[in-house]
């Protein structure tokens, strides 16, 4: 049966969705809209004059190998920092899974990176691998690797694909260990005495039911790797040396307000709002389709 | 085939004591019912036999094999779970072949055993099927189809009914009966079901608080009840218990109400509990003496039958009888005992107490 709440004053239920209406249209569709009419205009770098110059921007980016750089490098930082960010999360909740003894503890431990904020993570990885008295960094120099991540592009890249799947693990392995422990116990055993040995109970009956939940941080690791490092990324490395870590959204920022080229960073700003999109509809065609088995 | 031998079988929890040693020895081809109340250890028990928990102490033997130490893979059974445990995300023909699978058969060996396990299940029309497309009782089929197909020498059962509405569950159990005269597996059936337990069991251990309190037939466990736990545990409705003092060859409840024991026991005198079942009463005929008069608080209508509750001596009482003798709320029947069904247990330590003749 459904369960409806009647109101019996017809403005009541406007007035509470109102706030929730006010935030979405100030912070979101507002900002959006400008977003789309920046994107076709083209303004002077003090801001004084502004005019109509149709696809221009858009097709200025698409001949900028800058940016067709960024969309590389957003490819292999977010491909990276979901795969990693999963893999590690999934074997940290599959070892919480059995424990039995200091679980708690465990658990808490490893939810405490979520709480840190981005910037305060990637001061954090920073102290670690910085050059000279970092502890990795020195570790890295006694095996006479020649570490300096302030200059080497490759370098850059470990650091805040270190950095932001740190960030991410606890999250995912919340989510990972609500799966397993979703998964009846009785279906284990039942694997067991078919005589399937635990690496093949994980593969053959673990995993495929962990599926909804593992497609389901897929895609909120991709958009978070997409949109939410940049945090990280500014704190750790502004997307250099030479832009050898400058994702699409670091870019949207520095070519704005850095590069004080509004349109163009509109323009930029309006393609990854088409890919946010895209997942969007990728994660309710599938996603909310909740039952994959 | 095998049979299923326990020796001194313990479980603790840490300190906490759940089996407390149970022997019992399974014959080949024995359809075995381990009946009790919620709490009692059965589960736990037939988990032990199964090798999902550790045995605290004592042997479990399949056939002549000690299996404390063998893995649930190795020990040639299979189990019947409660909630089914069928694997979501596999077909009905995938879930039944896993573990044929996983043991490397040949692919033509296990489409035919698949297919015979099938058809003996009517589950023919389901193969290529999830589990979430099937009833109940199909679901249930599957999961028994998938202990057949592996031909283990025991199948372990965990209250595989208890998830079934009351009409499938008779259904099912005769199916359960059916498969076990054609297949003649050894079989270890738990459930707290008594009505279950009496129609599957060739021998049934009725668990009390981690102990096996009467191994026997149905017969046997219904007919000469070990214990007072046992003796209410089996039949329905439960057993009255009357506190008695025997002396020269009678029961006297209260003074007025003096019982006639039967010819030829020679029980010491002193306090006892009389066992009476329900069923074992029955309306005094016109001109009958009744043995005791029963004031009558409810009369359940059952159809058949009624059941008459109320109070003999100050203690609770049910009796059933015909449905056609028109007994209601707050009627005085007289009541006849049929005295040669009477069961005699110790008062403190509730045990049978043997009553020769």
């Amino acid at each position: 049966m459904e369960k409806r709440v009647v109101f019996h004053n017809r403005f009541l239920p406007y007035l509470l969705v109102a706030p929730q209406i006010a935030i979405t249209v100030i912070f979101f569709f507002w900002p959006a809209s400008q977003a789309v009419v920046q994107s076709v205009l083209r303004e002077d770098a003090f801001g004084t004059s502004s005019y109509f110059v149709g696809m221009e921007n858009f097709a200025a980016l698409f001949e900028d190998d800058y940016y067709l750089n960024s969309f590389k490098i957003t490819a292999l930082f977010s491909t990276l920092v979901t795969t990693l960010g999963l893999g590690i999360s999934l074997v940290l909740a599959v070892t919480a899974d059995r424990l039995i003894r200091g679980a708690t503890i465990y658990k808490t431990l490893l939810i405490w990176p979520y709480a840190v904020a981005p910037a305060v993570a990637g001061a954090l990885w920073g102290f670690v691998f910085l050059p000279g008295p970092g502890v990795f960094a020195w570790l890295l120099a006694q095996m006479g690797v020649d570490w300096n991540f302030h200059l080497n592009g490759g370098q850059a890249m470990f650091v805040v694909v270190v950095a932001a799947t740190w960030k991410q693990i606890s999250y995912n392995f919340l989510f990972f260990l609500a799966g397993l422990q979703a998964i009846p116990k009785s279906l284990i055993e039942a694997a067991a005495i078919d005589g399937a040995k635990p690496f093949r109970r994980f593969w053959t009956i673990i995993l495929p039911m962990l599926s909804p939940t593992l497609f389901f941080l897929i895609v909120v690791n991709v958009v978070y790797a997409f949109f939410e490092t940049f945090g990280v990324i500014h704190s750790l490395t502004r997307g250099g040396p030479a832009k050898s870590t400058e994702i699409l959204v670091y870019k949207v920022w520095y070519d704005g307000f850095e590069a004080q080229d509004l349109g163009g960073s509109a323009a930029q700003s309006v393609i990854l709002m088409a890919i946010v999109i895209g997942l969007t509809v990728i994660q309710f065609r599938y996603i909310e389709r909740k039952v994959h088995y | 085939m095998a049979k299923v031998t326990l020796k001194g079988v313990k479980k603790n929890y840490g300190p906490v004591k759940a089996i407390h040693g149970v022997d019992m020895e399974i014959k080949d081809g024995e359809f075995i019912v381990i009946v009790g109340p919620s709490g009692c250890g059965k589960s736990t028990l037939l988990r032990m036999i199964a090798g999902l928990e550790a045995i605290t102490d004592g042997t479990i033997q399949i056939g002549d094999r000690v299996v404390n130490n063998i893995e649930p893979a190795e020990r040639d059974i299979a189990m019947v779970f409660q909630n089914y445990a069928l694997y979501p995300h596999m077909s009905v023909y995938e879930n039944m072949s896993y573990g044929l699978r996983i043991r490397g058969r040949s692919k033509a060996d296990i489409e035919t055993r698949v297919q015979r396990a099938a058809e003996i299940l009517q589950l023919q029309p389901y193969l290529q099927r999830k589990p979430r497309e099937l009833s109940g009782g199909q679901r249930q089929r599957v999961a028994m189809g998938r202990a057949i197909v592996r031909e283990p020498s025991v199948f372990l059962f965990d209250e595989p009914l208890s998830n079934l509405d009351a009409k499938l569950r008779v259904q099912m159990r005769l199916e359960i009966k059916r498969l076990h005269q054609q297949l003649g597996v050894t079989s270890v059936y738990v459930t707290h079901d008594q009505v279950e337990a009496m129609t599957l069991a060739d021998r049934l251990v009725v668990m009390n608080q981690g102990r096996a309190d009467q191994i026997g037939s149905p017969q046997d466990v219904y007919n000469h009840p070990a214990t007072t736990y046992v003796g209410g545990f089996i039949g329905s409705p439960a057993m009255n218990f009357l506190t008695c003092r025997i002396d020269t060859g009678q029961a006297k409840l209260t003074d007025d109400v003096i019982l006639p024991l039967p010819a030829g026991w020679s029980v010491p005198a002193g306090e006892y509990s009389l066992g009476i079942r329900p069923e074992n009463l029955r309306i005094a005929r016109a001109g009958e003496t009744a043995h005791l008069q029963l004031d009558v608080d409810v009369a359940e209508e059952l159809g058949a039958d009624t059941l008459l509750h109320g109070k003999i001596a100050g203690e609770e009482m049910v009796v059933r009888v015909p449905s056609h003798a028109g007994f209601h709320d707050h009627s005085r029947p007289g009541l006849v005992i049929d005295i040669e069904r009477l069961h005699l247990f110790d008062r403190e330590s509730g045990l049978r107490v043997a009553t020769p003749g």
